[in-house]
């Protein structure tokens, strides 16, 4: 299957092994990835709150850019902010023919339009309603046998509910559940699976942002999760590498491992843990679980 | 609808918490079985469990038609109310088939389903100055509005006071001062207003605030729980937009500094650089930004993370110090697109809430 591929910003910044791991696990699934490398960052938001249109007319360029791909079945990202920041924008888009326009008649200069109707879909979703879960059971070669992983889903990927087409026959918001449990895993339930990390007011209070994501974390270690998995690269910053000063604010010890769901992915399919730079992140997983058994998930 | 008026009544089964503060015992599930048709209320069940079995059941209640705002509660941990619950709905998104029925979020419980709103919500509410502080000389009839700026302000007035959306958010739950999304939608409703005089006084307020509108975590957790489509988070970032673009309030809280610095380096770079964000957002929104004493004391206070992060080649220093970017030639289209919808004498918002969609 091949996609126009966003992988967002932070996944080649802060998160490398995110990008990285994708590029590895994506033949693995036979999933062709053509990447947007025109099309710049989505602003998460941000740019959304500083000017609707200018957010709106960035990321219709992006639309534009990935409606060129030749053969594409649809847009694939890799970030839920990123997700979230386009599918607020494409609501817009497509609801206001008029206002596509304005904004299609700023994009002309470059011999661009956004045709209404994109399909973008996160990696998750993608997983599971593109690849299913049956066949991404089939491709498992290393079962995560007795691993106890706690999603976390953060909230650009599972709210509001209707922009992001969640429904009883779309049940987006419990695709990490399916996929660990295909993966072989065991799911961890705990509090702060929905909640939000903390990261967007990371510059704006500190104290409340760190206590959001140690509060998960902790939530998390006393559910007894061996780690967990997001599909977020920006959750991921605040639940690992912000880890040691989540553990200096709640006043515990976390040593909670947190891995990006191709991480996740790719370990089940065979790939080695280090190929998936799972020795890049603040809380080593290899710190907690021993991932060189045959048997995945032995925790330490 | 008619279909569903028809159906008999059935069972449902309700698990409700019970607590109450002066009798020193701990809170308790208690379950009652109620018949009813599937159209009729979670109110409606509460009410005949209370009529059958239990007189001392608490629940606040007025109207039962989705306007007073009494009946705010968790259904099966999401914040609704009562009234407006279809019982079949709640019965399908129950976990084991039991209606789940619990006192909102945030707020210290009263008795059982009942929470003390005047302790949180109506505190909050009064904070944001919630009256018109009107345009001197007040005309001796009617202001003269434009239609397009009341409607614009609809949206807020919708709101029915009920807390569902303080019940659940994110923010309050880890920093209980936060203004919260009821009251930040309300402050919105006299901002927008056309007739109100104090427009920079109230943004300044709210933004210098370090329980202000900077601290809204953005987790759509008040646009997805309000049953009135107020969409607070919404108002939020509208309040924000208003204090840092058209007054440029600059905030103690690094609110005016983070957004100015993401747009600018997008614009600068095409992508995000994350390295140079987060010193401009302390610092100030240029290259020696990062020379700033706030910007360096954020630095030290970070180290733990920072080291960790270079140890692990998570960031390479050449990484830190130079930016990703797009294309050349991408980048100035990008700029062009900044240029154009930045230089409109007006900033354009579209609110489906308003316009509605155009189109199927």
């Amino acid at each position: 299957m091949k996609v126009a591929y966003w992988p967002g910003c932070v996944s080649r910044g802060f998160t490398p092994e995110l990008h990285g791991s994708m590029a590895k696990v994506a033949p693995l699934l036979d999933i062709e990835l053509v990447q947007l490398d025109r099309a710049c960052c989505t602003g998460a938001g941000v740019i959304a709150e500083h000017n609707q249109e200018l957010a709106d007319t960035l990321n219709a360029r992006t639309f534009a850019l990935a409606q060129q791909v030749d053969g594409a079945a649809m847009m694939m990202n890799i970030c839920s902010t990123c997700q979230g920041a386009q599918s607020e924008c494409q609501e817009r888009l497509d609801a206001n023919a008029e206002y596509r326009a304005q904004v299609n008649e700023t994009l002309a200069g470059e011999g661009l339009t956004y045709e209404k109707g994109l399909t973008n879909k996160n990696f998750l979703w993608l997983l599971v309603e593109e690849i299913g879960l049956d066949a991404l059971r089939a491709k498992v070669r290393r079962p995560l046998t007795n691993l106890k992983v706690g999603p976390f889903y953060g909230c650009y990927i599972v709210r509001p509910r209707d922009r992001l087409g969640i429904d009883t026959e779309h049940p987006r918001d419990h695709y990490l559940d399916q996929v660990i449990d295909a993966l072989g895993g065991t799911v961890i339930e705990y509090a702060g699976m929905r909640k939000c990390c903390g990261f967007p007011i990371i510059t704006m209070n500190k104290d409340a942002s760190l206590k959001q994501a140690g509060r998960h974390l902790g939530d998390a270690v006393d559910a007894q999760a061996d780690c967990l998995v997001t599909p977020c690269p920006l959750c991921h910053l605040n639940l690992d590498l912000q880890q040691p000063l989540a553990e200096q604010t709640v006043g515990r010890q976390l040593k909670m491992p947190v891995l990006h769901l191709p991480q996740l992915v790719g370990l089940a399919l065979g790939l080695d843990p280090k190929e998936l730079g799972l020795g890049r992140h603040v809380v080593r997983p290899t710190s907690v679980i021993d991932w060189s058994t045959s048997v995945v998930g032995a925790a330490a | 609808m008619a279909e569903a008026h028809d159906r008999p009544p059935e069972q449902f089964k309700l698990r409700m918490r019970r607590y109450d503060p002066e009798s020193g015992e701990a809170p308790y599930w208690d379950e009652h079985t109620v018949e009813l048709e599937p159209h009729r209320s979670v109110l409606e069940a509460v009410l005949q469990a209370k009529d059958r079995f239990d007189g001392s059941i608490g629940i606040r209640c007025s109207c039962r038609q989705a306007i007073c705002g009494s009946c705010g509660v968790r259904v099966n941990g999401e914040p609704a109310l009562a009234c407006h619950t279809h019982l079949d709905a709640a019965k399908s998104g129950a976990r084991d088939g039991v209606i789940e029925i619990e006192p909102m979020g945030n707020m210290p419980v009263i008795k059982d389903l009942i929470v003390d709103m005047d302790a949180v919500h109506w505190k909050k509410i009064q904070r944001v100055t919630p009256w018109l502080l009107a345009k001197q000389p007040v005309p001796e009839r009617e202001y003269i509005v434009p239609k397009d700026a009341m409607v614009d302000v609809t949206q807020t007035m919708a709101c029915i006071q009920c807390g569902a959306c303080v019940s659940d958010c994110l923010a309050m739950e880890v920093d209980p001062g936060f203004i919260g999304p009821a009251a930040l939608a309300k402050a919105y409703r006299f901002v927008g207003d056309p007739r109100d005089d104090e427009q920079f006084t109230r943004l300044n307020d709210l933004a210098q605030d370090p329980q202000g509108i900077f601290d809204c975590t953005h987790c759509f957790k008040c646009v997805e729980a309000c049953p009135k489509d107020v969409n607070p988070m919404g108002q939020i970032m509208r309040l924000r937009r208003i204090a840092t673009g058209d007054h440029h309030i600059v905030d103690v809280n690094n609110g005016e500094r983070h957004e100015a610095a993401f747009t600018t380096l997008v614009k600068n770079n095409g992508l995000l650089w994350e390295a140079e964000l987060l010193p401009r957002s302390y610092g100030g929104n240029s290259w020696f930004g990062k020379f700033a004493p706030p910007a360096g004391k954020e630095l030290l206070s970070s180290l733990p993370s920072i080291v960790k992060a270079l140890l692990r080649g998570k960031v390479t220093p050449m990484g830190a110090l130079k930016p990703h970017k797009i294309p050349r030639q991408d980048l100035k289209a990008v700029q062009a697109i900044y240029d154009k919808v930045e230089s409109r004498p007006e900033r354009y918002e579209l609110n489906l809430y308003i316009s509605g969609e155009d189109e199927s």
